[in-house]
């Protein structure tokens, strides 16, 4: 354990080296959120009664997801991890005396983790002082607010317990080219990043909403701003911590298939 | 010409070695705008219209955009990956040999892909070219095709500025993502939706709306004025201050060796 824990260090402080990107990152998301919110609000003129929530449940679900970008979105992937699968070093990887999902587990948290805390809190704080109704309101409440910590701890885990998956493919495949496009492709609008989820017609998402997807950050910013409350709750946090278990579970035997017969590249 | 010919010739045989991942990332370019697509078909459905527009004039502005967005990436993409060209030092090699460097840097790459992304722009036209409504004269096919002319121009020139901001900062600048990426994003839905100070700086200050708003306008016949068919026309002007910037940059470079 503390061997991961001084690894995450090392990985955390070394993400929060590249201030200068993150300065670009923040301008970009803010940009994105503002124009993506600018959007919604002439959709919500042409109809507020097709509106499936409080224009301010909407405002804080884009800012959270621009500020948490980093945190969340399933394509923001390791490339040292596919690196060091082509390349045979991943021979290193298994000389090492730790477990090597919980290795590469650890390691997807801390840079996730570190690119979040540079770029969140700057657009947290912009999109707070915005006027209502366009900007981040206060969590419904305080019962809210640590659901949704709760809910985006499990969300966070089952994203990079998605991303291990793709990592463990590549092993097989030896390209991760045609993993990633699935990947990629499948998730983008299956998690809300292209329109939030309560905006599918509602046959899709009864569907969608049964998906790992939708519990990957769709929940937790609904949590947040009070759209899905009271026993609605429960059920949906239970399927989310259903699907890590089962996701990571998952991982974790692939991974020790693939690795009984794996080919180390030369080089 | 001949040799930017040649050039083509040689970068879709190096690309065609590669069949699988061609034909992956290809598929790839194509789901990715087709869940963009979802998007706008999911909204639209919903709402009915936006700011006036229906689905089928969203279809055929969001068309017009991938279209002109994924021809200049695929033969503008050069510009795209300047960082490197200036970092490894290859852009020295360039400036020796006997020929414009612009079209050096455009003939190092061509992104075949695209045409992914391309293939769901002409899928969208199939349908909604006939579905809008609009009586198909010659004025208006017009319209349509400089609307792809001038948009296609206009990502050059945002892909040149990119570029030349290279010579300065060496490391390409993230924040232009939101002109380029962001102005096919956001230019999915014309540009007065997002309210009249955006437009104003969609005119003005970046000219996206000069070969996408207005011409829509005159598209969809809520304006028969023949200045609205003619601005992607101006909108390829702007190309003439990009390259004003990378003459500049061009003066300004110093080599990063190695």
């Amino acid at each position: 354990m503390k061997a991961y824990r001084a690894f995450f260090r090392i990985r955390f402080t070394a993400g929060l080296q590249y201030r200068a990107a993150a300065v670009a990152g923040i301008m970009t998301q803010f940009a994105w959120g503002f124009l993506s919110i600018l959007l919604f609000s002439a959709f919500y003129k042409a109809n507020p009664a097709a509106f499936p929530m409080e224009f301010s449940q909407l405002a804080s679900y884009i800012w959270l997801q621009q500020a948490l970008l980093a945190i969340f979105m399933p394509w923001y992937l390791d490339n040292e991890i596919f690196a060091l699968i082509q390349s045979g070093s991943l021979a290193y990887e298994l000389v090492r005396p730790l477990d090597v999902y919980n290795f590469w587990f650890v390691k997807n948290l801390a840079l996730r983790l570190s690119r979040a805390v540079l770029r969140s809190f700057p657009i947290l704080f912009v999109a707070a002082l915005l006027p209502a109704p366009y900007g981040l309101t206060a969590p419904s409440g305080i019962n809210a607010f640590l659901l949704f910590l709760g809910s985006a701890v499990l969300s966070f885990m089952l994203v990079v317990s998605f991303c291990m998956l793709v990592y463990i493919a590549t092993i097989y495949t030896m390209s991760p080219l045609g993993i990633r496009v699935a990947a990629l492709a499948a998730t983008e609008l299956l998690t809300g990043s292209i329109i939030p989820l309560p905006f599918f017609p509602d046959k899709v998402l009864a569907i969608v909403r049964l998906t790992p997807f939708a519990a990957m950050q769709d929940l937790p910013f609904r949590i947040y701003s009070g759209h899905v409350a009271g026993s609605e709750v429960w059920p949906a946090l239970a399927l989310q911590a259903f699907w890590l278990v089962l996701l990571f579970l998952l991982g974790r035997a692939w991974l020790a298939k693939g690795l009984r017969k794996v080919a180390i590249q030369g080089g | 010409m001949r040799l930017y010919g040649k050039y083509m010739l040689i970068l879709l045989k190096c690309q065609m070695q590669y069949k699988t991942s061609f034909i992956l990332t290809a598929i790839g370019q194509f789901l990715s705008s087709f869940s963009a697509f979802l998007g706008i078909y999911f909204m639209m459905t919903r709402f009915n219209a936006v700011n006036g527009f229906t689905l089928e004039e969203v279809m055929l502005c969001f068309a017009a955009v991938l279209m002109a967005f994924s021809l200049a990436e695929c033969f503008f993409r050069g510009f795209d990956t300047f960082s490197t060209i200036i970092s490894n030092g290859e852009f020295d090699r360039i400036l020796v040999r006997p020929r414009n460097e612009i079209f050096q840097v455009l003939a190092s790459k061509m992104e075949f892909t695209r045409i992914g992304r391309l293939f769901q722009a002409v899928l969208v036209f199939c349908y909604a070219i006939p579905a809008s409504g609009i009586h198909w004269t010659f004025d208006k096919i017009a319209t349509l095709i400089l609307m792809i002319v001038g948009g296609i121009g206009v990502f050059c020139g945002l892909f040149i500025i990119y570029a030349a901001l290279c010579f300065f900062t060496t490391e390409g600048l993230e924040v232009m993502n939101i002109l380029t990426d962001g102005g096919r994003e956001f230019g999915k839905y014309p540009l007065s939706v997002y309210g009249k100070g955006i437009l104003k700086f969609f005119t003005y200050a970046v000219p996206h709306a000069l070969f996408q708003y207005y011409p829509l306008l005159y598209l969809t016949d809520r304006s028969d004025s023949k200045l609205y068919m003619l601005l992607p026309l101006l909108a390829l002007g702007f190309l003439i201050p990009c390259l004003i910037i990378w003459k500049i940059g061009v003066r300004h470079y110093r080599s990063t060796g190695s």
